[in-house]
Order: structure tokens, then C-alpha cells, then sequence
């Protein structure tokens, strides 16, 4: 398990426990946290599930793998370097305390 | 004034969507959804890819949570139908007998498979893909012997169901009238790369060949498939997949305008104007193809609720959005953005027989649609480019080391030419 905070654009935050074998973006639906669209229902089609993990994040996170990246190119926000999608992150203990921003608009 | 009372008849991707973005946007007013299936089980992509192979679990299905709808105050009324509306009273009447008031009513009801119009279409073993429940009992006779299955209808959803239960052993025959797979929807170049991938897997793809009849054993069991020329194909399951029909039959109680769906304007309005209609039942002016036509798309649906949600908290908003769909058949990643339909000149760019590649449809010399295979990046930027006023030419996609992903980044609201 591990604890989730999504920043929403206006600054509001929501925290949410997140349990494997489940990913950053199904952490969002599961509990309701507007924000995540996530049209393609994870299988990284979409780019809709687009989040910016907190630059002060000291989380690692799994690699990113070529398919990942080149959804983000498809992002309805710009893209920068802390771009991921959040259907292609899982959570394990390791992602515990992970801030992520959400865009102003997924589509 | 008070905010008005909202009813949704259909709790499926757009209607839920619709709920969803009107408290999205702050919306107070009262929120009534209705639905004769519940949200849990609305999502529908999986049922003929992850879910039919047994590996998407059936939370995948969900749209939204239970819990979504009490927290966000929507009353939802599952297991119910809504069986007419009277636009002078503003009441929709429902099966059970209940009558829900509303100011604006939404009709989200979506589309039901077209039976095949021959002879033994409704025996045991003749099945149609649309709801959880169909895919569980096509899951069920998948499982175990392998099977003979007939898919009748070359299309997104009879293909997938091919590239499927091929992958699960089984022996598979797809039939299509016309002469090539996905006619209505791909370019020629994709569908004869999509239909080669079906036969390099070892399913029989008949094209151009009509089905006239279903045969049954004495239990009134599928055995036959029966076509043009009297050729019969042993068949131990059959799975018709040959279009929809939008569900208009409430439209039709309300007097509403109807033809090949619930006609609306850009705002999504029905002849009514407190009633909208949205996703795969309506049927909308769009910009892009320059008349109107109806959208079955999970983005069609998700992006029309945004536009029905601003019109109720009367906000501005035209449904302008790029149309896109996907599709995996074996290893085929398939990404469609825009409308091919109308195109006059096609260039590819890529390995299409390694199944890496984009195809761009040009309508005089303007950008209508990319398909992409195995190109995600291009699927993304043509995406944006369709929404932009960004030009791209043929020339440009012929050029030596063309690469959409060195075109400098452009959103909707940037109204730049990109040129080389
Ligand atoms: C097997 C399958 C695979 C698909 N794969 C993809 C894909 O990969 N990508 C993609 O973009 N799209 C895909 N689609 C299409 C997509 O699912 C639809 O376009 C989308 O669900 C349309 O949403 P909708 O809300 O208009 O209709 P629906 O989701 O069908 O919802 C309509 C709901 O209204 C209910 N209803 C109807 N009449 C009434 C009434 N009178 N009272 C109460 N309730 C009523 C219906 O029972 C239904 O629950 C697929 C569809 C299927 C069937
Ligand atoms: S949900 Fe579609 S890419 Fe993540």
C-alpha cells in the first residue's frame, strides 16, 4: 500500500492509500479523484491519465518505456520533463508518499 | 433561479460522463440518472479484448465506483427503463411507473447490435457483443474444446473477437459482405494490413461473401453457416458483428426529431431545446466531415458530456472535438484520429508489413485522418495537429526523414502554420 496525494490545478490536494496490484491512475478512480480521465482505460492509448510528478519528488519511479513515451506526446497539456502516465505507474511500497499534479485538462 | 432539475436516461459512458462533469463544473441543481444497467458494468472496450481473453478483471468494467454517485449527490436509479417522456409536463415515465420531473432531460441511451436479417439468426449459439452479460456467455462457450466460431461482419468489434478467440486456440472464420474489412472506417491500406495480420494468425477471412442462412442441429443449437454459392461452413458458435442501431424509441415518445439517431445541433440539443441527446444515439453536425453522423467511441461519448454539461450550466461550448477510436488485434496496436472518409489522397510513412507505420489521408491537400500502427507518437500529434490550424501536406509526409515528432509542439487555441 502505499499513500497518494494529487494536487488539483487550483491547489486543492486529495490523499488516498492506494493497494497493489493497482496503478497511479485506477488509485484516482477508486476513489473518486476528478481530474484522470483516462479514456483507453490503461492500456497507455490515450494520454488522458497525463500527470506531473512533483519536481521536489524524491519517489522513484519505474522507467519509462518507449510506448509511455510516446503517448506523451499526445498530452492535451504540454508535456515536460516530469511527465508520466499515471495508468503506467504501479503501485508498490516504493511509490508511498507521492505527490502528483494534475493537468488543467486531459482532452 | 434555482439550478434545474436534471433527469439522464442511460447510465453508460455518456450519460455517466454527463453526471459526472456537470458536478465537474459546479453544477447544484438535483441529478437524476436512470439506467436499465448499472455504471459498474458500463465500461465496454475490454469485453471484446482483455476481458473475452480472461485477463482484464471485471473492475475494469466499472465507469465509475458506487460510491461516485453518493458522494457526488447523484441519484441513481439502476435496474430501471425509461419508457416515454411528455415534453409539455417535463416528466419522464419509467417502467416501474415511477414519473421523475425535469427542467432538461438527457438522453444518453446509446446503441444495441443490428441482428443479421437471414434465416436461423436467433438460434442457440448466434450471439451479438454489447454488454457484460453477452461477453460472460461468449466467455463461457470459449472456454474449454476449442470451437468453431463464425464471426459475420468485418468490423472493429467481429475482428477483435477474431484476433481473440484465435488467440485462445480456437478455429475462426470471419465473413464480410463487402470487399474489404473495416470499409466504412479505414483507409485501404490499413484493412488490408489488418486482414493480412487475421490470416497470418490462421483465421479465414472471407470477403465480398454474403451469409444467407444459420442452420441448426435438432436442439436448436448454431452448426451451419450457410453462404452466396451454397458453400456451408461448420460453425459451433456464431458471433454477428455487423453494426449498430441507436436506441431512438424514447426520442420517438417525446415527438423528437429522429433519423439514423436522435438528430441534435452543435450544442448537442434535440428539436426540444431542454432536451439533449449524446454519444452513440445521437446524431450531430460535425465541422470536420462537413454533414452529420453519429460517433461510437468511448472520446465521442466522454467529450460530448463535457458539451452537454456546459450547455445545461449555460456556458458556450460546440462539440468540435477530433474523433478517435483504438484497436488491438494480435500485436496490432491500431490508433485512429480524425475521419479518412472523403479522402482523395493517402500517404504512408513507416513499415507497414512490420507493422510499424501511419497512414495520412489528405481531402485537397488538407489533413483529414492518421491511422497509426505500432506509432503512438503519431496517433498523439495528429491528434492535436486535427485540432489545430497547423497544416501538414503530403510533400511534407513524403519527404526523406519526415517525423511528426520533430514538428514544433501546437495545441488547439496556437493558430500557426508549421512549414519545413
Ligand atoms: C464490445 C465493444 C467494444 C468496444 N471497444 C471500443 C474501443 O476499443 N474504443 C472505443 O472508443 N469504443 C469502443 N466501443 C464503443 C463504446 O463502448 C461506445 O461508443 C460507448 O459505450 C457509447 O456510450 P453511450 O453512453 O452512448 O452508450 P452505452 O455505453 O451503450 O450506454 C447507454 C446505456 O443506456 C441504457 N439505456 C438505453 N435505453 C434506456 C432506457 N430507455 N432507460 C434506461 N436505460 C437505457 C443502455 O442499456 C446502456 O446501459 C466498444 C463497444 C463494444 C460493444
Ligand atoms: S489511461 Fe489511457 S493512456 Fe493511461
Amino acid at each position: 500500500m502505499a499513500k497518494i496525494t494529487y494536487q488539483h490545478p487550483n491547489g486543492t490536494v486529495t490523499v488516498v492509500d492506494v493497494e497493489a496490484p493497482n496503478t497511479v491512475m485506477r488509485g484516482a478512480k477508486l476513489n473518486n479523484v476528478d481530474g484522470i480521465e483516462a479514456q483507453c482505460g490503461g492500456s497507455a492509448q490515450c494520454g488522458t491519465c497525463h500527470v506531473y510528478v512533483d519536481e521536489a519528488s524524491t519517489v522513484v519511479l519505474p522507467e519509462m518505456d518507449p510506448v509511455e513515451d510516446d503517448v506523451l506526446y499526445g498530452t492535451a497539456c504540454e508535456r515536460t520533463e516530469h511527465s508520466r502516465l499515471s495508468c503506467q505507474l504501479p503501485v508498490t511500497e516504493a511509490l508511498d508518499g507521492l505527490l502528483v499534479h494534475l493537468p488543467e485538462a486531459q482532452s | 433561479m434555482a439550478a434545474p432539475a436534471v433527469v439522464v436516461v442511460g447510465a453508460g459512458q455518456a450519460g455517466v460522463e454527463t453526471a459526472a462533469a456537470l458536478r465537474g463544473r459546479g453544477f447544484t441543481g438535483r441529478i437524476t440518472l436512470i439506467g436499465d444497467e448499472p455504471p459498474w458494468a458500463g465500461y465496454r472496450p475490454p469485453l471484446s479484448k482483455g476481458y473475452l481473453a480472461g485477463a482484464a478483471p471485471a473492475e475494469d468494467m466499472a465507469l465509475r465506483p458506487a460510491s461516485f454517485f453518493a458522494e457526488r449527490d447523484i441519484e441513481i436509479r439502476v435496474g430501471d427503463r425509461a419508457t416515454s417522456v411528455d415534453p409539455e409536463r417535463r416528466t419522464v415515465t419509467l417502467r416501474s411507473g415511477l414519473r421523475v420531473p425535469y427542467d432538461r432531460l438527457v438522453l444518453a441511451t446509446g446503441s444495441r447490435p443490428r441482428q443479421l436479417p437471414v434465416p436461423g439468426a436467433s438460434l442457440g449459439g448466434v450471439l451479438t457483443l454489447r454488454s457484460r452479460a453477452d461477453a460472460d456467455e461468449l466467455r463461457a462457450r470459449l472456454s474449454d474444446p476449442p470451437r468453431r466460431l463464425v464471426v459475420v461482419g468485418a468490423g472493429f468489434i467481429g475482428l477483435e473477437v477474431a484476433a481473440t478467440a484465435r488467440g485462445l486456440g480456437h478455429e475462426v472464420t470471419v465473413v464480410d459482405v463487402q470487399r474489404r474489412a473495416l470499409a466504412r472506417a479505414l483507409t485501404p491500406v490499413l484493412s488490408s494490413r489488418v486482414v493480412a495480420e487475421h490470416r497470418a494468425h490462421g483465421v479465414r477471412v472471407l470477403l465480398g461473401r454474403e451469409v444467407t442462412a444459420l442452420h441448426g442441429d435438432t436442439e436448436g443449437q448454431v452448426q451451419i453457416m450457410e453462404l452466396d454459392g451454397g458453400e456451408r461452413i461448420a460453425a459451433d458458435l456464431a458471433v454477428i458483428g455487423v453494426g449498430v442501431l441507436p436506441h431512438t424509441d424514447l426520442a420517438l415518445t417525446a415527438d423528437l426529431m429522429v433519423g439514423d439517431g436522435i438528430v441534435v445541433d452543435e450544442r448537442l440539443r434535440t428539436s426540444d431545446p431542454d432536451i439533449y441527446a449524446l454519444g452513440d444515439c445521437a446524431r450531430f453536425p460535425s465541422p470536420r466531415a462537413g454533414r452529420h453522423l453519429r460517433i461510437e467511441s468511448v472520446q465521442n461519448a466522454s467529450d460530448q458530456a463535457k458539451c452537454v454539461a456546459a450547455g445545461i450550466c449555460d456556458e458556450p461550448f460546440a462539440y468540435t472535438s477530433v474523433p478517435w477510436f483504438w484497436s488491438e488485434q494480435y500485436g496490432l496496436r491500431m490508433q485512429l484520429a480524425g475521419l479518412t472518409a472523403g479522402h482523395d489522397e493517402v500517404v504512408t510513412s513507416g513499415d507497414v508489413e512490420g507493422g510499424r507505420f501511419s497512414v495520412f489521408s489528405f481531402r485537397a491537400g488538407r489533413l483529414i485522418g492518421v491511422e497509426s500502427v505500432n506509432r503512438p507518437a503519431d496517433h498523439g500529434i495528429s491528434r492535436r495537429l486535427l485540432a489545430s490550424d497547423t497544416t501538414l501536406t503530403p510533400d511534407e509526409v513524403r519527404a526523406p526523414g519526415f517525423d511528426l515528432k520533430k514538428l514544433p509542439r501546437t495545441s488547439p487555441t496556437e493558430r500557426v502554420a508549421v512549414r519545413t
